[in-house]
């Protein structure tokens, strides 16, 4: 049977499998990445614990312990490997893509000075002004392609090259929440107060982590979020109005 | 069923397994850093293996109790007593009404988990009763224990009535325990197995045999998010950027500082430093027991050997289950007779 989905599979430990879809951070890869969790989801084997999709491939957890005694027809093979096979079977039984609808999202952000210690780094690694890399950074429109790193925390796909930027040498123990950064071809935004190694150019005062709602997240896979800059002066009227 | 936080200690938290299914939304797992010692302490107590516990981290916990309450302390030494006697880890043991039960400082090993029949009566979130501090998410309003906090615990089992019955009759404890040294030597200098990571094959062949045959130490930075391991630096064959993706309990990352970091319980739940290994299951909670300024030689495994290690624990971990089932029901037949 031919399937569109060319995958390959490899261990994460004992307790995860990573399956790959393709390579780098493309529109047509991430379809097939939902397409399999949510196929995943739907069908899971016994010892199947969750999926998380990532920009080209899925992780699937599972518990060793019970999928190596489930099964008892597969009894020569490890956890591994009876995980593998069902995983096989899932994806090569789908034969057709579905495309998702995309929901627009505006994300409000003070560029700069405090809110954007790294600014001035990603300016002067780019040969940029500060002012380009901000009208860079603002007029894309970005696909939320996972969600991930810390509660909440989306990574878009759909940055200009222009302003790519490698992480920082080592990780910063505390980025204060609503941090927006760029790491590598990667840009995002910290819902959390967290440690991190990404640039980080400004702030939003939006909330992305929602633990009273289900799912407890702004943003969703297959979204797409546009920034918008703001003054210092609207930064802190929108904080007072989230009160 | 009420407990009073006397003292909280330096960072008490109620976790249990962990909190799966969320982590798409990128939701942290947490849960306890050391499972096993957190199963057998609910064993001991008649609960079942993933109900919630305290976690006690370097310094212990100060807990007074208005009930009869039997509970287990398992994990690491914090040299517990009960109105300042001696009190045995690693079985049941009944604490009085009025009675203060006090941990200390931990002298072998991190973490000690005390487990209370019936288990602790607080929301599951999102699954989980697991505290994630940095979120405010789970536990005891998502945060540490704080003195004066009050715990209130549940039912326990009939196993669980069972030790408490034949604990009222007489003042000594439980003729038997758990022998811990099955599971742990609780010592500073540890061999930590890992199996070969997504991007092993892209360090050095040297970093490849400098990871296993030199030393790692713990860093004082080594808490229930990570542990920074600092040794000789890993480095790869060519510098490359990596896209961010799932990462898992135990992960070893390297960022381009050559420095290691072992993901713990609070992992991000992806990462964008390669993997240069995973550390196996069966081996996460001697792992958990690790002080800052510890010792880790890492031992590569195949992924068939890192299984068999933990289908073993596993294996242990039942027999055990199975044994305090049955001192469980000869002391009801023991009250019964």
């Amino acid at each position: 049977m031919s399937t569109p989905f060319d995958l390959s599979i490899r261990p994460l430990g004992d307790a995860a499998i990573v399956v790959q879809l393709g390579e780098g951070i493309s529109p047509t890869v991430h379809t097939k990445v939902k397409n399999v969790m949510q196929a995943i989801e739907e069908n899971p084997f016994i010892g199947f614990v969750e999926a998380l999709p990532a920009y080209n491939n899925v992780t699937i957890y599972y518990d060793p312990v019970t999928v190596f005694f489930a099964y008892p027809e597969m009894k020569e093979q490890t956890a591994f490997e009876k995980a593998s096979a069902f995983i096989h079977n899932i994806v090569e039984q789908l034969d057709d893509m579905e495309t998702v609808a995309s929901t627009i999202i505006d994300i409000p952000v003070v560029y700069g000075g405090e809110f954007g210690p790294d600014l001035e780094e990603v300016a002067a690694h780019t040969h940029l002004s500060e002012e380009e890399v901000i009208h860079i950074h603002s007029s894309n429109e970005y696909l939320v392609y996972m969600i991930g790193f810390a509660p909440g925390f989306p990574f878009l796909g759909g940055m200009d090259e222009r302003i790519a930027t490698p992480r920082k040498e080592s990780p910063r123990l505390a980025i204060p929440a609503g941090s927006v950064g760029i790491a590598g071809k990667q840009t995002g935004v910290y819902p959390l107060v967290t440690p991190g190694g990404w640039q980080i150019i400004g702030r939003t005062p939006t909330k992305l982590f929602l633990p009273d709602r289900n799912p407890p997240s702004l943003l969703n896979s297959g979204d797409t979020i546009r920034f918008v800059p703001i003054s210092e002066e609207q930064f802190h009227q929108w904080k007072e109005e989230e009160q | 069923m009420t407990i009073c936080v006397r003292q909280p200690g330096m960072l008490t938290t109620v976790q249990d397994c962990g909190r799966y299914g969320s982590q798409k939304y990128g939701v942290i797992v947490s849960g306890a850093m050391d499972l096993l010692s957190l199963r057998i302490a609910n064993l001991l107590v008649g609960n079942q293996q993933d109900e919630a516990t305290l976690e006690m981290t370097v310094l212990g916990a100060t807990l007074e109790f208005e009930e009869d309450q039997l509970v287990a302390i398992t994990g690491g030494d914090f040299q517990p007593t009960i109105d300042g006697n001696p009190a045995p880890m690693w079985r049941p043991i009944l604490i009085r009404q009025g009675s203060i039960l006090q941990c200390k400082s931990v002298i072998r090993g991190c973490r000690a988990y005390i487990a209370f029949a019936g288990g602790i009566q607080l929301p599951t979130v999102l699954g989980s009763k697991s505290t994630y501090v940095k979120a405010a998410l789970g536990g005891f309003e998502g945060r540490a224990l704080k003195k004066e906090d009050v715990l209130t615990c549940g039912t326990p089992s009939a196993t669980g009535r069972a030790f408490q019955r034949q604990l009222e009759t007489q003042t000594m404890p439980l003729p038997w325990s758990v022998d811990a040294n099955a599971f742990f030597r609780f010592q500073q200098t540890e061999t930590i197995r890992f199996i070969e990571g997504s991007e092993y094959a892209r360090f050095t062949e040297d970093s490849q045999k400098t990871f296993e045959r030199q030393p790692y130490s713990l860093t004082m930075e080594a808490d229930r998010m990570g542990y920074r391991l600092q040794g000789e630096a890993l480095q790869l064959s060519e510098t490359f950027e990596l896209l961010s993706e799932g990462v898992t309990y135990g992960t070893i990352q390297v960022p381009s500082n050559g420095q290691p970091i072992i993901l713990m319980a609070d992992r991000q739940t992806t990462g964008g430093y390669p993997k240069i290994g995973q550390v196996i299951s069966a081996d996460l909670p001697k792992l958990a027991q690790l002080q800052p300024k510890a010792t880790i030689h890492f031992q590569k495994v195949t992924l068939q050997e890192a299984e068999r290690a933990l289908i073993e624990q596993h294996q242990q971990l039942t027999e055990l289950a199975v044994a305090i089932q049955l001192k469980g029901q000869r002391n009801n037949e023991e009250t019964t007779a």
